[in-house]
């Protein structure tokens, strides 16, 4: 089925613009606006990890030694949203334009001009929401939750809506696309259960993001009119009610919280069946444990909550419904060790990254559980416990998922091997850091430590110096990430085969690499034993 | 074949909640060495508390850490023991199966059955949290930006008059904490114990053995109110009174946090809740309700554990 595009074989960007501003600005093509989308996000990643540093320097120590604490919430405050909406989000959109027009064999994504401008908005957004750092003033500071009335005590509250609101409307023409493609896209042959679960996960993803986003949109612009306009929606005083901002805000925030997930539940599942050259196990239950985790998103919002003196009868319904989750959650854990189980494994970057995610994925879902018992809640609520079992999900999750699709599909991008041997390094380095970053913050917690305060107790003085030190460590570690990029893209000698991976099955491993500019001109001719998930009815 | 090493079908629920209550104890023993109120350096697990209730979220914690450690224990296991026996360098030669509806069933109902049992640990502890009904006393918390003002509400049945003070950050740690102050955080204390950003000028006392009804509230934003030693936090909103209830057991000094950014000085707004004595406590509350001019004399005995140097006379917020 590779005949369609082997022509190009020695040109991979044959058709592509020459003019360096028509290639990269005006365009309409997935592979290189999914770059772009990549690019974007590890700047992004950057940006938001010095934030970081900023924070793990202030607390390296007892005492003020560095900051002033309004500038310590800017970066708390900072570093979430960077990451949220300009790491995390645009590398799963980026992930899902590269490869899910190549794994159902569609010649590109089915909007492809609202595609370059779903990602051009993002730029213009993320512009907007940091200049407010050189802003007298500052920037928002009251966390990314933006709670209000403290939010409305931030002079740049205004960009931060506009921001916000960008990045919603970039979010959402990206899910519209997704969904587009998706459904009107595949080649005669691939069904909807033939699919990889990589491409199922962002549908459902896709589908959450426009459920929510503009959710997200009215809470934000309900503290616009409260602040600017004399509305009452949050205020008390007024008539308002300042918890109603968070039922709303947690009603987009939970389903946030599986749409940076479920993309990577999809990447794992792509990734372990090829290393360990074996079909995934329970095809069918791991799409059925992602759409039930995504149903379940919709009602567990208040368990964000717990502190606010919500009804009984509503705390007792939000912990059985968040406790519920932790079943299609096991289901998926317990499918991607059966998978393994009886495989020929074999440990590239990409797979040790999968099974680290698997792990520590695993630990940040016991902590969640964990979470999810009211009572215990009510110690744990808004302390590095809970900032320990977020960055497990977020970091050892998300961004080791996407650290391992890139690992996984780079030579398919660039046409070369990445090294193998720094790839190890990187993964080890940031493994094992990653751990002694946020291991000890569950410590923190647990013996009383508030999150989101610039100094503490000399009490919880030698966790917070060990979680430091993993910060650095680990903050440096990415720039080894970055050099296996810079090394794979420029400076490889080593060519990738087409198949690249001895185990791989799917479309996108049947078009040459690097994927020349226009692949699957002509739909491909679908053999179910060349896809990863071909034989499901068995 | 099946999947082997996660777990056998043949085990029973029960045989689970077991290990899971064994695990718990292994974990409680092991992390509880210096569980005391206050937080204390190398501190790995949750305080116990002091109150009646306060064993609840340290009960469930164990209980729902124990079980987390026994279920990581059989899947990273049995990860383990995959990676090792299924490896291409071992000579291993991938099997075809894909499907096991049996095991399939039986990972969805086992976790199940654990949930259950969780959930009605947890009902039960939320259950009698939520009754804060019979209290023989009401505090009125109030959180500002960036300090608590309590009042004192009624008492034993008897309305209180005019008792209620701000409470701040000590003067000591508020130095202390400027940056580049140069001053050591450690040379922060009082009696004997480092009370750095956890001690303020003038703590709530209340007795013990008595069921104390808390109303919270906030006059300007959001903060919330948590002295892990009384087991639980609660936030206080402006517009919204949140009740809670604590029943301490044991006299001594509990120190908290605010728990919800509540803007730059988030972090130096300290919670002291000083349990004494009925006896001591009805001493106490007499001499705050005499008129203000007798009442310094009164402060030093009651009033702080530390640097308490705030006028004791009531303060009209």
């Amino acid at each position: 089925m590779a005949h369609a595009a082997t022509h190009d074989h020695h040109d991979d960007h044959h058709g592509a613009p020459t003019n360096f501003f028509t290639r990269w600005c005006m365009s309409t093509n997935h592979k290189d606006i999914g770059t772009l989308y990549l690019i974007f996000s590890l700047a992004a990643f950057f940006v938001g990890g010095s934030f970081a540093m900023v924070i793990r320097a202030e607390l390296f120590k007892p005492g003020m030694q560095l900051v002033q604490p309004y500038f310590f919430n800017e970066m708390t405050t900072m570093h979430a949203l960077v990451m949220i909406f300009g790491a995390i989000m645009p590398a799963f959109v980026g992930l899902g334009n590269w490869m899910i027009p190549l794994m159902i064999g569609a010649p590109d994504m089915a909007l492809p001009r609202m595609n370059n401008l779903s990602f051009w908005i993002l730029p213009f957004a993320f512009a907007l929401l940091l200049s407010t750092l050189f802003m007298p003033g500052g920037s928002p500071a009251g966390g990314w939750t933006m709670y209000p009335p403290l939010s409305l005590q931030t002079g740049s509250l205004a960009y931060a809506v506009f921001a916000i609101h960008l990045m919603g409307i970039s979010s959402i023409m990206g899910a519209i696309n997704i969904i587009a493609t998706i459904l009107n896209m595949r080649a005669p042959g691939m069904d909807l259960l033939k699919m990889p679960v990589f491409v199922w996960s962002w549908l459902i993803t896709a589908f959450l993001l426009i459920a929510v986003m503009p959710v997200l949109a009215g809470a934000v612009t309900m503290l616009l009119t409260d602040k600017y306009f004399g509305t009452s929606f949050f205020n008390a005083a007024g008539g308002g009610d300042p918890v109603l901002y968070q039922h709303i805000f947690w009603f987009f925030g939970h389903p946030e919280v599986y749409i940076m997930i479920l993309p990577a539940f999809g990447i794992i599942s792509e990734i372990v069946p090829t290393f360990a050259r074996k079909p995934i196990f329970g095809y069918k239950a791991m799409v059925f444990a992602i759409a039930a985790i995504a149903f379940l998103s919709f009602i567990v919002w208040a368990h964000h909550m717990f502190a606010v003196g919500l009804p009984l009868g509503a705390e007792i319904f939000f912990m059985y419904a968040t406790m519920l989750i932790s079943v299609p959650t096991g289901i998926k854990v317990f499918n991607w060790v059966s998978t393994m189980w009886g495989g020929s494994m074999t440990f590239e970057t990409p797979m040790l990254f999968a099974i680290a995610f698997i792990i520590l994925f695993t630990i940040g879902g016991f902590s969640g559980l964990m979470l999810a018992l009211v009572p215990a809640d009510f110690q744990y609520h808004d302390t590095y416990f809970v900032v320990a079992h977020f960055h497990y999900v977020l970091v050892t999750g998300a961004a080791f998922a996407i650290m391992a699709a890139t690992y996984y599909w780079l030579p398919k991008w660039t046409g070369h091997m990445y090294s193998e041997t720094w790839g190890k390094v990187h993964f080890w380095s940031s493994v094992i850091s990653v751990n002694v970053l946020f291991f000890p913050q569950h410590f923190l917690g647990l013996a009383g430590m508030p999150r989101r305060i610039p100094d503490y107790n000399v009490a919880f003085a030698n966790f917070n110096m060990i979680s430091s030190i993993g910060g650095f460590w680990f903050g440096a570690s990415q720039l080894i990430f970055l050099g296996v990029i810079i090394h794979a893209v420029w400076f490889s000698k080593k060519k990738a085969t087409d198949r690249v991976w001895e185990g791989a099955k799917g479309l996108e491993w049947t078009v040459p690499s690097p994927a020349p500019f226009h692949t699957f001109e002509l739909p491909p001719v679908i053999r179910d034993e060349e896809l990863a998930h071909g034989h499901v009815e068995d | 074949m099946t999947s082997g090493g996660i777990r056998p079908d043949g085990i029973k629920p029960a045989f689970f909640k077991r290990a899971a209550m064994a695990a718990a104890a292994v974990a409680g023993a092991l992390f509880t060495g210096m569980a005391l109120a206050n937080p204390k350096p190398g501190q790995l697990n949750m305080t116990r508390g002091v109150t009646e209730w306060s064993s609840e979220p340290y009960f469930l914690n164990n209980v729902a850490l124990g079980v987390c450690v026994v279920i990581g224990v059989l899947v990273f296991g049995a990860m383990f023991i995959a990676m090792f026996r299924f490896r291409k360098s071992r000579g291993a030669v991938a099997e075809k199966w894909s499907h096991n509806t049996m095991l399939e069933i039986v990972w969805t109902t086992i976790p199940v059955i654990i949930l259950i049992v969780l959930a009605y640990l947890a009902t039960g502890g939320l259950t009698s949290f939520a009754d804060t009904t019979g209290s023989q006393m009401t505090v009125k918390v109030t959180g500002y930006q960036w300090k608590w003002r309590y009042d004192y509400v009624d008492y034993q049945g008897k309305a209180i008059d005019k008792v209620g003070f701000m409470s701040k950050l000590d003067d000591q740690s508020n130095d202390t904490r400027q940056l580049g102050s140069g001053l050591d955080p450690n040379a922060v204390k009082a009696d004997g114990e480092q009370t750095y950003l956890l001690d303020v000028d003038k703590p709530l006392v209340v007795p013990v053995d008595t069921k104390i009804r808390f109303v919270i509230t906030a006059d300007d934003v959001i903060h919330s109110w948590w002295v892990p030693a009384l087991g639980w936090k609660i936030d206080a909103i402006p517009g919204i009174v949140n009740a809670a209830w604590a029943n301490i057991k044991t006299p001594g000094t509990y120190r908290g946090q605010c728990a919800e950014l509540c803007g730059q000085d988030h972090g130096f707004m300290p919670i002291v809740v000083k349990a004494v004595s009925k006896e001591d406590f009805a001493k106490w509350l007499a001499e705050q309700q005499k008129p203000a001019a007798a009442a310094p004399a009164a402060d030093a005995s009651a009033g702080a554990s530390a640097s308490a140097t705030a006028p004791a006379a009531p303060t009209k917020g």
